[in-house]
């Protein structure tokens, strides 16, 4: 060693009364007060978030609890004056369940081929940036104006053999079209995430499949696909609680009835299918004060349930999410 | 890829075919969209053409305007056309403009905090708060602003003397501006909480560290340097905003108060109590008279609007994204 | 190394006399070496003393018990084959590692005697202001990267025209002056590769530090940029101490007063340029230098 350390300065004793601070990140302490009243603010509002959030589960959950009997998840609305005398929410229940399948079923398959095209063909250029683009457009149209768009194309009499039809006079109301018009919503989700998933892979992985020669369709369908399954998955939960959630295209698409009204003479799945009905959104705004039945009671009962499906389905993703992050990717 | 060396004997799902398929849906879905558009303002045209801009422009009783227009298709004979939307327009610029400005400053503070300030047990916390205060579905929001929030503001906040001094004109029950900014904001503000963290998670980390550097505190840092390059993200999360902002349909014919009224600023600050119903309700509310063709080309006038509004707002966004890449924050 | 260009000149203080005069008399007569030295001892010179200096990351050691002068008027250098701690050490000196909060520094660092703990850190990055490797010019206007130093050390709402003067320096002192002074409004990212690092070392001087830390500020830069900036830091240390960290050996050789030489976290070598490089005094060195590993 040098000998210009030879003579070091005596060392400092700290003085006394300040411990050296040990903190890993800078603190507060020293900024001005109004960095300091912003700081607060932050605190504020990120216990605001959470007091709502708790506030609503929780009062929900209450309400629920005083509220939800079992038989009314089982038998269906019946027209009554009090609350005890108007039946269930079954059909709505089951309506619910029967848009969201079909919602899905639509969007999924639909979303990730648009995805491929996307991330892995997108040719001619100008084509995919315009389909970018109307992806980008349909997450941004109010689900309203999506509704009034399906009733123009589910009254066509090319489309009557999705709904009910009485001479020659298409009725356009049916699961048939308010699960077409909510796989739009769902879509863009779709689309968003699985491109995401199909993006973060890297060239060599592709390469490698090219190499011992596989073709685009059978690399994407055996390497990327499954690589990209849990952005496939995210997308999907997302999209299932956007459809589940959705009230506008039901309440215009579905008819406004509480109960199934199966076509007859189709045979057994078309004709609920191109039946009106209900869900759950569509019941809980029906049965709120505002709506034509105002059941305030049974509007609780009806969100409560609702609320157990979307956090359902928020776990559903969260647990989708930690489980790709344990399985691992390739170092960037 | 060349695709001029087919294999002789290529596999069933060959590369060309699949392109193709996939090529077909993508055109179709393009297509949709064009229809729609198409559909939307070719259906909304007579309302238009009838009016003229008046349409947009106040004068009378919009409520009745839409009663009369509806019946004249149910009875067939002459046709009424009169409407002047511009409450509904007003309401939908106040509730809007009120929910995104609030949200804006909400999701900001939040997202800066989750980003940068909030320790780690906070922030993992709030981020699934978040998460599910994003994906409550709007009809609950509507509920429990029916049954807390406008009862609260009915019987607490608005004192007699201001239900009585509009008495002849509005009755103030609760169902109101504020309550329908207040859940908006609630709404939105998650979305945007979203988006905004992707950003500020996204700014080059060279350029925090730097300006940490160079002894510049974290608080300032972050709003001057990592907020400011994180610009880009701000603006699509706001548009994303605005645009579900003004297309909330269910929530707000719940609780704005559906009644076609302007609420009037000059009022005093009472207009925040004051009933609406901005564009989006009201196609909720008559989805009953789609039948009576006047009717179906009015509430297809109103979607126009609201189209044309999201699309505006996409553009607005795009533009000025466009802009700031002059700086390099893109 | 740099075929194209003629070898760029040695710009190292007189080799034959490694510690520079005790006394300083040259850098006392600047004005702003003078302002800055009131605080510390008029006798002294040592800016900095890295004493006895331990950085974890969790339980990896990346610098074991590294002690070093750092002083004003001088250029030292920091060298050593890539993760041997030179950038640990470097940024622990503005106390930048507290960033990683996985970091843990043992040992005391002083600035002109005082423990950098006890300095709030904000006022020690002031002191002590950092180059990065990468050029990292905010998304502004050229005029507004250096204006940001100066709007957040003084009053929030400063007047462009008050900043004017204090900016300009700035660039002055970095060399970029002539070069941008007729786009100031320009976006900073806009400029070339040893433009917008220069620019940086502009923003760095603009805080008035008495330290400049200097993270291999040339690796991404072409030759000539590189010599420009070389010569720009030999003309600073009058005013400044200044540490660079580099694993360029030729640079150290050519600007360098002193050198440290660190492998694998320890502090191999200490010595005045010349001899590290001619008779370096262990056999690590020796090798290294020659470039028998790194």
């Amino acid at each position: 060693m040098e000998s210009s350390l030879a003579t070091p300065p005596p060392p400092q004793a700290p003085p006394p009364e300040r411990k050296a601070p040990t903190r890993a990140v800078e603190g507060s302490a020293t900024w001005s007060l109004l960095d300091r009243l912003g700081l607060a603010f932050c605190w504020a509002l990120g216990l605001l978030f959470c007091a709502i959030a708790v506030g609503i589960v929780v009062y929900l959950f209450l309400q629920g609890v005083k509220f939800l009997k079992l038989s009314e998840l089982t038998t269906p609305a019946a027209s009554g004056f009090s609350e005890t005398e108007s039946g269930g929410f079954s059909d709505a229940l089951f309506g619910t369940l029967i848009v969201g399948t079909m919602g899905i079923a639509l969007a999924l398959p639909a979303g990730v081929a648009i995805a491929v095209w996307l991330v892995e063909y997108g040719r001619p250029a100008p084509l995919a940036r315009v389909t970018e683009l109307t992806i980008e457009a349909i997450a941004g149209i109010p689900s309203i104006v999506l509704a009034l768009f399906g009733t123009v194309i589910f009254s066509s009499t090319a489309l009557g053999f999705l709904s009910r039809s009485n001479e020659g006079v298409v009725f356009g109301r049916s699961f048939f079209a308010a699960a077409a018009m909510l796989a739009l919503v769902a879509l863009p989700l779709i689309v968003a995430s699985t491109r995401q998933g199909l993006e973060s892979i890297p060239r060599h992985v592709r390469e490698a499949s090219f190499a011992v020669g596989k073709t685009k369709a059978a690399t994407t369908r055996r390497i990327l696909l499954p690589t990209a399954r849990p952005q496939v998955a995210t997308g999907m939960i997302l999209g299932l609680g956007r459809i589940i959630g959705d009230t506008a295209i039901i309440v215009v698409l579905l008819g406004a009835t509480q109960n199934f009204a199966p076509v007859e003479g189709a045979p057994f799945p078309l004709d609920y299918l191109r039946g009106a009905g209900t869900t759950l959104t569509n019941f809980v705004y029906e049965a709120s004060p505002t709506g034509n039945l105002n059941q305030p009671q049974k509007a609780y009962a009806a969100a409560f349930v609702l609320l157990l499906m979307v956090l359902g389905l928020n776990a559903a993703a969260d647990l989708v999410h930690r489980r790709a992050r344990k399985a691992g990717t390739w170092s960037h | 890829m060349e695709e001029e060396l087919q294999p002789e004997y290529g596999p069933k799902w060959s590369d060309q075919r699949v392109e193709r398929m996939l090529g077909a849906l993508v055109v179709f879905v393009v297509g949709l969209l064009l229809a729609m558009i198409a559909v939307v303002f070719v259906r909304a045209w007579p309302s238009f053409a009838h009016n003229g801009l008046a349409w947009f422009g106040p004068g009378g009783d919009v409520d009745n305007q839409l009663q009369e227009i509806s019946l004249s298709g149910q009875n067939g004979l002459n046709y009424v056309w009169t409407f002047h939307a511009w409450p509904l327009i007003w309401s939908t610029i106040l509730i809007t403009g009120g929910a995104v400005i609030c949200g804006l400053v909400t999701a900001l503070f939040i997202s800066v905090f989750i980003v940068e300030f909030a320790p780690t047990w906070m922030a993992n916390i709030l981020q699934p708060v978040v998460r599910f205060l994003a994906s409550v579905p709007s009809v609950i929001y509507g509920l429990l602003g029916v049954l807390i929030l406008v009862p609260f503001i009915g019987n607490h906040l608005i004192t007699q003397g201001e239900k009585a001094s509009v008495a002849g004109v509005i009755s103030l029950t609760g169902y109101s501006l504020m309550a329908a900014v207040i859940v908006l904001t609630i709404m939105i503000a998650p979305l945007m909480v979203s988006i905004f963290s992707d950003g500020l998670r996204s700014v080059k980390p060279g350029w925090v560290e730097g300006s940490l550097a160079l002894g510049v505190n974290r608080w300032r840092t972050t709003w001057k340097i990592a907020v400011r390059a994180a610009r880009p993200a701000i603006i699509a999360g706001t548009v994303l905003a605005v645009a579900r902002a003004i297309g909330e349909s269910v929530m707000l014919a719940m609780i704005s108060g559906s009644t076609g009224w302007a609420p009037n600023p000059a009022d005093g600050l009472i207009f925040v109590y004051e009933p609406s119903r901005p564009l989006a309700p009201t196609i909720v509310k008559n989805v009953d008279q789609l039948s009576s063709p006047p009717a179906n080309a009015t509430l297809f006038a109103i979607a126009a609007v609201l189209l044309f509004s999201a699309a505006f707002c996409s553009f607005a966004g795009w533009m000025a994204r466009r802009a700031m890449r002059k700086y390099g924050a893109a | 190394m740099e075929p194209l260009t003629a070898p760029p000149p040695i710009r190292r203080l007189d080799p034959q006399d490694p510690t520079p005069a005790a006394e300083a008399p040259a850098t006392a007569t600047s004005f702003v070496a003078a302002r800055r030295s009131i605080a510390a001892p008029q006798f002294s010179i040592r800016r900095m003393e890295v004493d006895d200096v331990s950085v974890h990351y969790g339980a990896k050691e990346a610098v074991k018990r590294v002690s070093l002068p750092i002083r004003q008027g001088e250029v030292l250098a920091l060298i050593g084959p890539s993760g041997c701690g030179k950038t640990t050490l470097l940024r622990s000196l503005n106390r930048l590692t507290e960033l990683t909060a996985a970091a843990k520094l043992t040992g005391s660092i002083r600035l002109d005697d005082v423990d950098i703990r006890l300095i709030e850190p904000t006022l020690l990055r002031r002191r002590v202001t950092m180059v990065f490797q990468q050029p990292n010019p905010f998304p502004m206007s050229v005029f507004d990267n250096i204006a940001y130093v100066l709007r957040e050390q003084g009053s929030r709402r400063t007047k462009k025209k008050v900043l004017a003067p204090q900016v300009h320096s700035a660039l002055q002192r970095a060399g970029l002056f002539e070069e941008v002074k007729d786009n100031l409004d320009h976006p900073a990212l806009k400029l070339s590769g040893g433009q917008q690092q220069r620019l940086c070392i502009a923003r760095a001087l603009a805080a008035e530090p008495e330290v400049l830390l200097l993270d291999e500020p040339c690796s991404a830069l072409d030759p000539q940029s590189t010599a420009v900036i070389e010569d720009l830091i030999v003309k600073l240390r009058d005013d400044v101490a200044v540490v660079i960290v580099t694993h360029n050996l030729q640079q150290a050789y050519r600007i360098a007063d002193h050198v440290a030489f660190m492998y694998l976290g320890d502090l191999v070598e200490y010595n005045s340029a010349t001899r590290l490089f001619n008779t370096p005094a262990q056999a690590r060195t020796r090798e290294y230098v020659s470039g028998a590993f790194g």
